[in-house]
């Protein structure tokens, strides 16, 4: 019969904060509606990117710019890259809870964490919305159709 | 002179002192949460290099298709095939999770769950392999 040992981690005592207020559910809530909300963004994310069509032999500048001339496409990318990077930076957080014992790698390895969030949630934003599909001076043979139209 | 043994203040308790459930460990349970952690790391690495290589559609049409190009290599398109299938059983599992947290049944089902989302995690991969697959290796 196989027991489990007891949490290397101490259970709560005096000077250990015992509560973080809801935050911890809260947490625990958001993973599972996101975690719902991205099956669907991700599995229609990859249908239409690597199973229609001629998937990934297709994808080039002309394929993103002709799927963000539709603000249906900018929607859908914007929430997958906010949904994603809390969901994915969040389970990190968890992961390095659980395995870096020592008070200075969490705290390093937390703030390495939080700025990878910032930055790529930041540019993944302004990609999107600052993106031209038709930069002038490029060959056209490397853009959508619709911009000779 | 010999010191008389001291009991170790922390001695290893035995198994009969520890009481526990027998549920999870080196069973399905733990298993399908390693796997959980697993693909979840991978999945994450891989959400922010490709924020970074699509922001260079801000770069240049050129600068994309160049990184993009490297995508459709023999190696890379094995990578995404693995990649997939991280995402799926990721996804599958997840809803599992969601089931043995929400469900009044699901901690008692969540053994046969288990073998529910490894065999459509095989249904699926089952379809989406040859086509990429070929799309990878199809040549034009």
């Amino acid at each position: 019969m196989t027991t489990i040992p007891a949490p290397r981690t101490r259970a709560a005592g005096p000077g250990r904060r015992t509560s973080r207020g809801n935050w911890e559910l809260y947490g625990w809530m958001f993973m599972r509606a996101s975690g719902v909300v991205l099956l669907v963004l991700i599995f229609g994310h990859l249908f239409v990117n690597l199973v229609a069509g001629d998937g990934i032999s297709a994808i080039d500048f002309g394929f993103v710019a002709g799927k963000w001339a539709s603000p249906f496409w900018q929607v859908w990318d914007l929430l997958m890259l906010w949904l994603a990077m809390i969901h994915g930076t969040n389970g990190v957080r968890t992961i390095i809870n659980d395995y870096a014992e020592r008070d200075s790698t969490r705290m390093v390895l937390k703030m390495a964490l939080y700025v990878s969030f910032v930055v790529v949630v930041l540019l993944g934003t302004l990609v999107i919305f600052t993106f031209d599909p038709c930069p002038a001076g490029s060959p056209a043979d490397l853009l959508p159709s619709f911009c000779t139209a | 002179m010999p010191t008389a043994p001291t009991e170790p203040r922390d001695a290893a308790p035995t198994a009969k002192r520890i009481p526990g459930g027998t549920l999870y460990r080196g069973r399905e349970g733990m298993w399908s949460w390693v796997a959980h952690r697993i693909t979840g790391v991978l999945i994450f690495f891989f959400l922010l290099v490709h924020v970074l290589d699509t922001s260079l559609v801000r770069v240049s049409p050129e600068a994309y298709n160049a990184v993009i190009g490297t995508y459709k290599n023999p190696i890379m398109g094995l990578g995404e095939a693995g990649l997939v299938a991280a995402i799926v059983f990721h996804a599958f599992n997840g809803i599992r999770i969601m089931l043995v947290d929400f469900w009044s049944k699901g901690a008692r089902y969540q053994r046969v769950m288990l073998w529910v989302v490894l065999g459509l995690f095989v249904v699926t991969m089952a379809g989406f392999l040859p086509r990429h697959l070929m799309h990878v290796f199809g040549g034009e």
